[in-house]
């Protein structure tokens, strides 16, 4: 651990300059050294962090018979080459684990987002009888913890026929009362006001539905469906017990694969690492604050 | 809610001059309306969580059809006495103590010195954040090659310092799920950081500029304003995090396997070995029960210091 020492002084340097000017702000009552001890140590933990992604990424890039020989090989290595990003990207099956995990992952979120805000929307917006006991009903589900079933969720597939199918990764993941309770939250929050000028021009309540709530809701709707999309993608139980297809491998079951066969080829297994994880970062790169908000705010834990 | 149910009350819809037959077709648009949820959720939470309840009471096995036969508190009654079940059950609470602590105390730390820190706020949520959304198999697969014996990163580092034969982490029974816990701590820090990050912010920056001006230094300030204002967080965390350790399968199925030995076999590996390996449906669905039970408790204690702590507020 304490060999970060090395490339953690570097940057604590940088951070450290920071805090004084505006410590102030803060507390001036002993902050500045504070801040500064601070800085430096939160500078030395975050480089920590960064290290087990950088060597991942280093060996990627360093030739399977150099990274073979261990670390102080792949550290001396300045012969940088795409070998095992080339020779996956060739092969078949790093696209087939790319299409099951991008087709599972895109029909469990829109179907999510569908039909979870359609049963919010009857609960939060709508009065019927056994409304209460609906809403109960379902909120009790948070509770279940989904992977315990995995036994019975296999037996049931495998009695309607859908085991090596993509619906079997699918449907097990649509109820997701999270989902569900987030978007009743926020259906509650919206004036009643809006619906009943619709309702008295007699608009039926798919057509509030669609055209009043929906458009209303998309911070929500987007927050959602980026959500379970990557809980589905990352998702390993369930695909790991339900496809045994090679053809039909999701990533993280295609990357559970790779350490028995690729054997001591580090590098390509590093590579594989990075390319099934690559994805997720340009996703979370792009929708950084829908995916820190989804995440924090849904209190889903992997 | 209570202006809901006020407003549920009375049958007559908001609408008067509408009849019940119209009240009727909004009570069918309603269910309408929840039925697609309803289904998968009956199809695969309820109906499962049920089935696990009634198969535990037989010997359902995988190889034929049905449950079998009834058997009552049988499946129940070998678990107890079963060596594998409680060491598997250890081995989770185990790694529930090792990675829970660290999990709530270093994000804590992080958070509040980050959320002093003017800047870099993006570099902290960069580092300590982008783990979380790896896949678990992307995780294991750089943790294992760290783990390397002899030429990993990890045995590298020790020989630095000296030790000229490291032990392999996750060739050694007693510390193979040390081994696991660090790689999950390291994983899933991000989400608890960003949850006492967002805490952090909805404490006012009024109360700190007071209490600095009274004299308190920065450690009081954490000390007596800090930790009390995010025990709401701190719970939260705690709770989320001591259900998602006793749920723990990818980190070890994909490192260890449960091995070396059985020595980080944990509850849902052996449920799952149980099930599907041994194809005794019944004995593992008494242990998905008893585990089931276990989790629903704390969530069920999660609820209830949600519900105290809105009352409090």
């Amino acid at each position: 651990m304490a060999t970060t020492d090395v490339p953690g002084s570097r940057r604590s340097g940088i951070s450290a300059a920071a805090p004084p000017r505006r410590a102030g702000r803060v507390g001036t009552n002993g902050g500045k050294n504070f801040n500064r001890v601070a800085g430096v140590l939160l500078a030395v933990c975050a480089v920590i962090w960064l290290i087990p992604s950088l060597w991942a990424i280093k060996t990627s890039f360093t030739a399977n018979a150099v990274s073979a020989l261990g670390t102080q090989a792949i550290l001396r290595d300045l012969n940088p080459t795409l070998a095992s990003y080339s020779s996956l990207l060739g092969g078949g099956d790093l696209w087939n684990w790319y299409l099951a995990s991008f087709i599972t992952s895109t029909l469990s979120a829109a179907l999510v987002v569908t039909f979870a805000s359609m049963a919010a929307f009857a609960i939060s917006r709508m009065r019927f009888r056994g409304r209460n006991v609906v809403f109960v009903l379902l909120l009790a589900g948070i509770m279940v913890p989904a992977d315990v079933l995995i036994i019975p969720i296999f037996q049931l597939l495998n009695s309607v026929g859908l085991l090596n199918t993509y619906w079997a990764v699918i449907f097990p993941q649509v109820s997701s009362v999270i989902a569900l309770f987030v978007f009743k939250q926020f259906f509650d929050g919206l004036p009643k006001e809006l619906e009943e000028a619709a309702r008295l021009d007699g608009a039926s309540n798919w057509r509030i539905y669609r055209s009043v709530i929906m458009p209303l809701s998309r911070p929500v709707l987007s927050a959602m469906a980026i959500v379970t999309f990557v809980g589905v993608w990352n998702n390993l139980i369930l695909p790991l017990f339900v496809l045994s297809n090679p053809d039909l491998m999701t990533i993280p079951v295609g990357l559970a694969t790779v350490q028995g066969s690729f054997g001591q080829r580090f590098s390509d297994i590093q590579a594989s690492t990075i390319l099934g994880a690559l994805p997720l970062v340009v996703l979370f790169v792009i929708f950084q604050r829908r995916i820190v908000e989804g995440v924090a705010g849904t209190g889903l834990k992997g | 809610m209570s202006a809901h149910t006020v407003g549920a009350q009375p049958a007559v819809p908001t609408t008067p001059s509408r009849d019940a037959g119209a009240a009727g077709g909004r009570q069918r648009s309603a269910w309408l309306f929840i039925a697609p949820f309803a289904f998968f959720y009956l199809c695969f939470l309820f109906g499962p969580a049920l089935y696990m309840f009634v198969a535990s009471f037989f010997d359902a096995s995988i190889v034929k059809s049905g449950l079998g036969n009834f058997i009552g508190l049988e499946n129940y009654a070998s678990l107890v006495q079963s060596s594998a079940f409680w060491s598997s059950m250890w081995h989770t609470l185990q790694f529930t103590l090792y990675t829970v602590p660290p999990l709530v105390v270093l994000s804590f730390v992080f958070a509040v010195l980050a959320n002093r820190m003017p800047r870099g706020q993006t570099f902290w949520r960069l580092a300590f954040f982008t783990p979380y959304i790896l896949p678990s198999a992307a995780i294991s697969l750089i943790w294992v090659f760290i783990y390397t014996a002899d030429t990993g990163l990890w045995a590298t580092v020790q020989k630095w310092f000296g030790d000229d034969t490291p032990t392999p982490v996750l060739g050694t029974p007693s510390i193979a799920m040390v081994g696991i816990a660090v790689a999950t701590v390291w994983w899933t820090i991000g989400f608890n950081f960003i949850l006492y990050l967002a805490g952090l912010q909805d404490i006012p920056r009024e109360l700190y500029e007071a209490a600095a001006i009274d004299g308190a230094t920065p450690w009081q300030q954490i000390r007596h304003l800090t930790i009390p204002l995010l025990s709401r967080t701190t719970t939260l965390v705690l709770l989320l995090q001591i259900i998602a350790s006793l749920k723990i399968f990818d980190q070890v199925y994909l490192m260890t396997n449960g091995g070396p030995g059985t020595s980080t076999r944990t509850a849902l590996l052996f449920i799952t070995d149980t099930g599907f390996t041994d194809y005794r449906i019944g004995a593992a669905a008494a242990a998905s029960f008893l585990l089931f039970l276990v989790i629903v408790t704390i969530a069920v204690i999660r609820q209830l210091v949600e519900r105290a702590q809105q009352k409090g507020a």
